[in-house]
């Protein structure tokens, strides 16, 4: 009975395998500092007069910037579902010619961060842009691209892709032969969509459509270039002023985690997975001839992608090759100084971040209760806070918490710091970082630590032998994304930067301000680039066949 | 829709045949199945008192029977009014792979037809083309006398009239079973509908089963559903794509029975495919066998099992095995002896000095053991099934032969035996290869 007593010390030590009381410690404290914004936002809301914060939200600003923000949101959601849902059909459904290329291309948008597109636009149809000047002299006159119409149709171009990818997952896991089955059924195809593909793939599109509402409610660069007034930009504007301005932006802050709350309440309960039937096989078949209409179809996805990628990158490449004095001027030349602090300050960012990920992840991964799954959850809050919220709440911390409770140097040597902006992008990260780890910590077989314990390593050395480098790759990953994603992070960054500390972010913005676009050019297309890498994952989860 | 009374008739004479039938493969029916044997036997049984059909076979019935005559192959003439499908030179081609060969097959009011082949010899891309899912490449197919497709635009399936029960079913998963039974009505909201709806709920025997989702139903429940279901919109013609294969296999035996007497009480024309010999011979009125994306013999199960025309058929149903012979004036000398020409089916005067290859399938043969000199083989193998034994017995001259023997008669392998031909009925041959 050798082997049987082996088995028992094996369940044993595994029933032992939980972290131990440091692990614990560690991920709380995690948890606990990428909380911390929110308690000092909740601080700062505290310390308002009461009376003026109930005048200053039923004012007329407060109601135009609640009433704009989710007329913009619904206007992008609902647009980005007439956009995505017939691309996901026509791509995953349809004999659509060249359907490989279009499914590519219907997601690439993905990768061109709103603000460059909506920069890219405003250069192109803005005041004195490239078109609007080649079109003036024909006698075209274009619609002004600022207020509700142009940050919507940037937002819509940009974000429709998540609408696309969940609906495209969903139509994949759909059996066609139920389509098959409605046919003989006595239904022509559009009667089988609407009485059986659509109730399937209604909760995919849903989780897309919300991922939508919650990008486009916490997006801060798109309707500030485009000068729609949302909560984000007036945050942004108030923050920046003096007065009563920083109240101000604490109580509008107060309402975007409302709304913004609440979108994530309504993603929670259609929890965005698709009914897939009981078991059936899905399918990749072409189930639908469009006949004629193939080329006017494929027209059709040509056109969305002449807006959403020819038209901005073709834009940034034009003023990047047309030169002179107008576009370039200003003694704001770029130097590689700022994409060298860039590069600093996101790896500083991937590093630290793949730190505070480790514990948290581990203890996710191995421990099965319930306080462990609080943990985690808590790691996700830089997942629903909007940039300019974060920005905000350690502001307020580093200017006037920390001045008053500690002393002014104090608050001196942190507010904007660099410490705490690669704090800002960790708690803003954190979850892409976990969310690897975590799954690699669950892909390590419990038994080879088992094995490795009895083969006489302590707890410590079998996670350093067999642990770690295991779920090394799944922490490289991690990190490679928070680096890229924090490469291109707006909002914070204008927020916190330090003063002089110039990335490609802030050049950016500070050109684009002055109107110098042709300054821009060049590292708006870098950025596209390093957001193109850190959208790989992405785009190709929702590629895999057809 | 249809007359009651033609129905019934039609259903008297179908059950005439089945009866007919099951005499007819009940020699064979202890080599296919343990399971079934039971009831065939008790159905034979049954059969053999009723004077008609003491001889056994389709034909005789036929000719004593005048319902039965239009719908016999011998007499195709008036076949034509009573097709509701057929299938003309059906050739299937993707790219340069060939599916289907110039297929053709007519199916009769009233029949249950069973396409019967290997997997990927064509049966199920057919079974596609009729219902509209694929497209032929070459050739016509009929559906209650329209033409659904020659080449021209193809009828969409949705106006073919056409039912399809899906080997995994397809129910869809977010109705309810009534809302899937009642998807094909036109107004499925309407009394009518649910009218409609309950009764065939109430003949798959799922009366109770409306309300659940079909998540909840097991195998066979959810194969009533698809059938209901595709019953509903009262199609000319019902196709059924391996409707057994996704069944635990005990409920297969079950489930054949059961929809058997569903598409007989619902007086449905049907085309089933399968590549289990046995479902196929145990529930077909007609067994068309499909080869190389044609169809190699159509005729009645005992037909096809007893008379295969070729050696394909011959080998693909039970457990066939060619015993080489040759015939001489009187008889016909095989490696187990010399035997009356009477045993080979439809033997004429000729054919003296010929050699042949007699069908022979385990209940023909028995075994004996005897001394090593007078042994005709010995015995390579045994095969036990719990009821029966079957021995393999390798000849003398090298052919392999199977023999059927109850289990209690127990022989050892590399034991000589003596092999005696003992089939009650002619068997079937071919020319030497």
């Amino acid at each position: 009975m050798v082997s049987d007593g082996g088995f028992g010390r094996v369940r044993r030590l595994l029933d032992d395998d939980e972290p131990g009381t440091a692990v614990v410690v560690l991920a709380a404290a995690v948890a606990a500092a990428v909380l911390s914004p929110l308690v000092w936002l909740l601080v700062g809301a505290s310390s308002l007069d009461a009376d003026a914060a109930v005048s200053l939200l039923t004012s007329g600003t407060a109601t135009t910037v609640l009433v704009n923000s989710l007329v913009l949101a619904a206007v992008v959601t609902a647009a980005s579902v007439v956009l995505g849902v017939p691309l996901a059909v026509l791509t995953v459904q349809t004999d659509l010619p060249f359907r490989r290329l279009w499914t590519v291309l219907a997601a690439l948008p993905l990768v061109v961060p709103s603000y460059i597109g909506a920069f890219a636009y405003v250069s192109a149809f803005g005041p004195s842009g490239a078109l609007a000047d080649l079109l003036a002299p024909l006698g075209i006159g274009i619609p002004t691209v600022y207020g509700l119409g142009g940050t919507a149709l940037v937002l819509t171009l940009f974000t429709y892709p998540y609408v696309f990818l969940t609906t495209r997952a969903s139509l994949l896991s759909f059996d066609a032969t139920q389509l098959e089955a409605a046919r003989t059924l006595n239904h022509t195809y559009p009667e089988a969509f609407r009485r059986v593909i659509l109730p399937q793939i209604a909760p995919g599109v849903t989780a897309g459509a919300l991922l939508v509402a919650l990008y486009t409610i916490s997006d801060f660069g798109t309707p500030a270039i485009m000068r729609y007034d949302v909560f984000t930009r007036v945050i942004y504007v108030e923050l920046n002023s003096f007065g009563v301005g920083r109240a101000n932006a604490t109580l509008l802050s107060m309402q975007l985690l409302a709304v913004t709350a609440l979108i994530l309440a309504l993603e929670s309960r259609v929890g965005g997975d698709a009914a897939a039937g009981y078991g059936t096989p899905s399918s990749v078949e072409t189930v639908v001839s469009l006949g004629r209409f193939r080329w006017v179809a494929a027209a059709a996805a040509g056109g969305v992608s002449l807006f959403t990628l020819a038209l901005p990158v073709g834009i940034l490449g034009m003023w990047l090759v047309r030169s002179g004095p107008g576009y370039g001027g200003g003694g704001l030349a770029f130097h590689p100084a700022f994409a060298a602090n860039s590069v600093y300050a996101a790896a500083l960012t991937a590093g630290v971040t793949v730190l505070f990920a480790l514990p948290v992840a581990y203890y996710a991964g191995r421990s099965e209760s319930a306080f462990a799954a609080l943990v985690e959850r808590a790691t996700y809050l830089g997942y629903a806070m909007p940039g300019v919220v974060l920005g905000l709440a350690l502001v307020f911390f580093s200017s006037q918490w920390l001045r008053d409770a500690v002393g002014p140097t104090a608050a001196q040597l942190v507010y904007q710091s660099l410490p705490l902006l690669v704090f800002a992008y960790v708690v803003r990260f954190l979850p892409q970082a976990v969310g690897s780890t975590r799954s690699s910590v669950l892909g390590v077989d419990r038994d080879l630590i088992g094995a490795a314990r009895l083969l006489g390593a302590s707890p410590r050395r079998a996670f350093r032998r067999v642990t770690l480098p295991l779920i090394s790759p799944g922490l490289l990953a991690g990190a490679a994304l928070v680096f890229l994603t924090t490469m291109k992070e707006l909002d914070t960054t204008l927020i916190l930067h330090p003063t002089g500390f110039t990335t490609i972010v802030t050049y950016i913005w500070r050109v684009q301000e002055a109107g110098y676009y042709g300054r821009a050019a060049l590292p708006a297309l870098v950025l596209i680039a390093v957001s193109g890498l850190s959208m790989i994952p992405l785009l190709s989860g929702g590629r895999d066949d057809a | 829709m249809r007359e009651e009374p033609t129905t019934t008739n039609r259903e008297e004479t179908r059950r005439n045949r089945d009866e007919g039938v099951n005499a007819d493969t009940d020699p064979g029916a202890d080599s296919l199945s343990d399971t079934d044997a039971e009831s065939e036997r008790a159905e034979s049984a049954a059969s053999a008192a009723d004077p008609n059909l003491t001889d056994g076979g389709a034909a005789v019935g036929a000719h004593e029977d005048p319902a039965v005559v239009p719908e016999t192959a011998a007499t195709d003439d008036d076949s034509e009014a009573d097709a509701v499908l057929e299938l003309e030179g059906v050739v299937k081609r993707y790219g340069s792979e060939t599916a289907v060969s110039g297929l053709d097959l007519t199916v009769r009011e009233g029949e249950l037809v069973t396409l019967l082949g290997p997997s990927g010899c064509g049966k199920t891309t057919t079974l596609r083309m009729i219902a509209g899912l694929e497209t032929a490449t070459e050739g016509t197919i009929a559906v209650g006398g329209d033409v659904v497709d020659d080449g021209g635009t193809p009828t969409p399936p949705e106006d073919r009239d056409v039912g399809l029960v899906f080997q995994e079913f397809a129910l869809f998963p977010h109705l309810s079973v009534a809302e899937n039974v009642a998807f094909g009505l036109d107004d499925p909201d309407s009394a009518e509908a649910e009218r409609r709806t309950s009764d065939l709920l109430e003949l798959v025997g799922l009366g109770d089963y409306g309300d659940r989702s079909p998540a909840d139903l097991s195998g066979g429940q959810r194969q009533r559903v698809a059938l209901a279901r595709s019953l509903a919109p009262e199609p000319d013609v019902l196709l059924l794509d391996e409707p057994f294969s996704n069944l635990d296999v005990s409920l297969r035996v079950r489930m054949r029975e059961e929809v058997k007497r569903i598409l007989e009480e619902a007086g449905v024309t049907a085309v089933s495919v399968t590549h289990d010999q046995e479902e196929a011979l145990s529930i077909s009125d007609r067994v068309a066998v499909v080869n190389d994306g044609r169809v190699e013999q159509v005729g009645s199960p005992g037909e096809v099992f007893e008379n295969p025309t070729s050696r394909f058929v011959a080998s693909f149903l039970g457990q066939a095995s060619f015993l080489p012979a040759t015939v001489t004036d009187e008889a016909v000398e095989t490696a187990v002896g010399s035997y009356h020409r009477d045993l080979l089916t439809g033997l004429g005067d000729g054919y003296a000095g010929s050699s042949v290859d007699v069908l022979v399938r385990p209940d023909d043969l028995r075994a004996t053991p005897t001394a090593e000199g007078d042994a005709d083989g010995t015995v390579v193998r045994r095969q036990y099934t719990g009821p029966s034994f079957v021995y393999h017995v390798r000849l003398n001259d090298g052919t392999v032969v199977r023999c059927l023997h109850n289990h209690t008669e127990e022989f050892d392998v590399g034991e000589p035996v003596a092999v005696t031909l003992v089939a009650d009925h002619a068997l079937a041959w071919y020319p030497s290869q």
